[in-house]
């Protein structure tokens, strides 16, 4: 069981990857901003506590591997690699730059440990299931962890890929859905109606577990709960807050595919958003301050 | 005549036995089996047709069923092949690498992944089923992304010997397979290289058109050089790569003849004859006549009425040599 030390750190992780996450965005001047702090507790989580994994030698071939199929999102997966040792954390600000390893979308062949090729949604889910049923084949002992938007769960090739791995009985694969309720049109549930999507995933065989996505400890006992279900993938239904972290931006839609500087300014002024967001983040929504206050 | 270094069967114009491409594939995939542990086959629900049927029953715990989910047997391959092995995924080329096409460029060409994508029932010539089931635009599809390699074996034995070669290239490979038998014209002592285009037929005297053709058509083409043999000398090349084309081969032949037509069963916009005019209009401007379909769909037929009707018969070659030589 992860110790509440672990889980304060792990906590430390995410507050400086959605740090790093907003310096990346406002020195690329695209990109998105919503999804990435949304889901910054997860890869905090993932990088510096749940993967098997070697970043000094990302070609380990026992590491756990991550899937990450909604592509767009990468600037936290880049962050949280950059803090977790893959890479300098300064090479983060070349995102999106031309000749840069850290790809608008991420590339396999630009930077080792990302895996795999994303960002056209839907197709991450059957590359994780085919990576895990190689592995089964040989026997071996790694898991695929599969990271999903929820707005992807509108591809049909996500639910050809569900209904392959459960009917394979792909136990070794694990798949995180971000259940953040918005996409680029407005939210989910307006633009194509999701639910019952815990039950849409029972009817395909998986083990499905819903957990609060900013709540380190009901992730990280979510995936041990999935490592001892045998026979049935495991989904596991991530309830995240859009921009999370920053209350100006939080649960907004328009926000998904927008950078700091270049977001909605009803709330705050585009040259001032780059500076409230890193003081919100540095002072976690300026709880610090009254503290001292 | 025949090239006696390609080392053709000799009953090419009498009568030759035929055989499906389709059928040299599965024969192949199921060496493979014996000879690769590395190689799995993934199919969307058309093991029989697409000839992946005894690799099946020989390796069960090896073939994956994906059912008819063409995208996914795009994205599942892709991370077999990321793991560490060499999938063939097999469906009709209108679903694979027609319907899947996006997957295909993102998660295994991007990728630079070494999986096979077999594309079968190419070509007016699936006949009855008509034109949803006959593609016309597979080449076309596959040669503009980069890392891939795009094959097109012109009979049953190439297409064994394609399947061989492509397990063991790096990237990913393309081939293309027809439904109907055609006539069996290579051997087992034909050579065959992934990226050399293969002289076949040549002339005594010096030739005035040379002859680019793809695939099972290779044969009229040799029907076409044959009945010219006495009034206009030519030479014909098995074209078997289309990408990445033998450019040295195709260059060197055009310059030495002055004159080219291509042959293919698929659409002239995107396809072989134009992967042959970009070349020789980059190095080597000579006139270039193409047989193919001419922007239209099939419809159901016979085969061969409907290579004739969308004129890739032996007199449509014939003429468009006759044309490329007029415009020297």
């Amino acid at each position: 069981m992860i110790s509440e030390q672990k889980i304060k750190d792990v906590s430390l992780r995410a507050a400086d990857i959605r740090q790093t996450v907003i310096e990346m965005l406002v020195a690329a001047g695209s990109g998105h901003t919503a999804g990435p702090l949304g889901m910054a507790d997860i890869f905090a989580a993932l990088y510096f506590y749940v993967l098997h994994h070697k970043p000094e030698n990302p070609a380990w071939d026992e590491r756990d591997r991550l899937i990450l199929s909604n592509g767009h999102i990468t600037p936290v997966r880049y962050a949280a690699m950059a803090h977790a040792g893959y890479f300098p954390v300064a090479e983060c600000l070349t995102l999106r730059k031309f000749g840069t390893r850290l790809q608008g979308h991420p590339e396999r062949l630009k930077l080792p440990g990302v895996e795999t090729t994303s960002g056209p949604l839907g197709s991450g889910l059957g590359q994780a299931a085919g990576y895990a049923y190689g592995a089964r084949m040989d026997g071996k002992k790694f898991r695929v962890y599969a990271l999903m938007s929820d707005g992807e769960q509108d591809a049909g090739n996500t639910w050809e890929s569900a209904m392959f791995a459960g009917n394979n009985r792909l136990s070794n694969l694990t798949a995180v859905i971000d259940r953040n309720n918005i996409q680029i049109n407005g939210m989910t549930e307006d633009v194509m109606p999701l639910e019952n999507l815990r039950r849409k995933y029972e009817a395909f065989n998986w083990h499905v577990l819903e957990i609060d996505g900013h709540n380190i400890r009901e992730f990280v006992d979510a995936v041990e709960e999935a490592k001892a279900i045998y026979e049935r993938p495991t989904v596991i239904i991530a309830h995240t807050i859009p921009g999370k972290g920053i209350k100006e931006i939080e649960f907004d839609y328009r926000w998904h595919g927008a950078p700091p500087g270049k977001g909605p300014t009803d709330k705050i002024p585009a040259d001032k958003q780059a500076e409230v967001f890193l003081k919100e983040l540095r002072t976690y929504k300026g709880k610090i301050q009254s503290e001292h206050e | 005549m025949l090239n006696a270094s390609a080392k053709l069967k000799e009953n090419i114009f009498d009568k030759p036995e035929s055989a499906p491409t389709r059928d040299g594939f599965g024969k192949a995939l199921l060496e493979l089996g014996e000879s690769n542990p590395k190689v799995v086959a993934l199919c969307a629900d058309l093991a029989e047709s697409t000839r992946m049927l005894p690799f099946k029953e020989k390796y069960p715990e090896r073939y994956i069923e994906l059912g008819v989910a063409e995208q996914n047997l795009a994205t599942v391959a892709s991370g077999l092949a990321n793991y560490g092995k060499i999938p063939f995924i097999a469906s009709y080329a209108t679903f694979s690498p027609g319907r899947n096409n996006e997957q295909i460029r993102t998660t295994i060409s991007l990728n630079n992944l070494p999986v096979k994508i077999v594309g079968s029932h190419a070509g007016v010539s699936v006949g009855p089923d008509g034109a949803t089931h006959q593609a016309l635009e597979d080449i076309a599809l596959m040669r503009v992304q980069p890392n891939m390699t795009v094959l097109s074996p012109c009979d049953s034995e190439e297409a064994r010997k394609a399947t061989l070669a492509a397990a063991l290239h790096p990237g990913p490979v393309y081939i293309r397979l027809a439904r109907e038998k055609t006539p069996l014209m290579t051997t087992s002592d034909t050579p065959f290289e992934i990226g050399k285009a293969l002289p076949v037929w040549s002339s005594s005297k010096k030739p005035q058109v040379t002859i680019f053709a793809t695939g099972p058509l290779l044969h009229n083409a040799l029907l076409a050089a044959k009945r010219l043999e006495n009034d206009i000398p030519v030479s014909v090349f098995n074209v078997h790569t289309i990408k990445s084309l033998d450019t040295e081969t195709i260059i060197a032949a055009a310059k030495n003849v002055g004159a080219v037509v291509t042959v293919e069963e698929h659409q002239i916009a995107g396809g072989f004859g134009s992967a042959i005019a970009e070349c020789l209009a980059a190095e080597c401007p000579v006139p270039v006549e193409f047989v193919g379909v001419r922007d239209l769909f099939g419809q159901s037929g016979e085969p061969k009425e409907l290579v004739e009707y969308y004129g890739m018969g032996v007199l449509h070659i014939i003429a468009a040599v006759k044309k490329a030589l007029a415009r020297k």
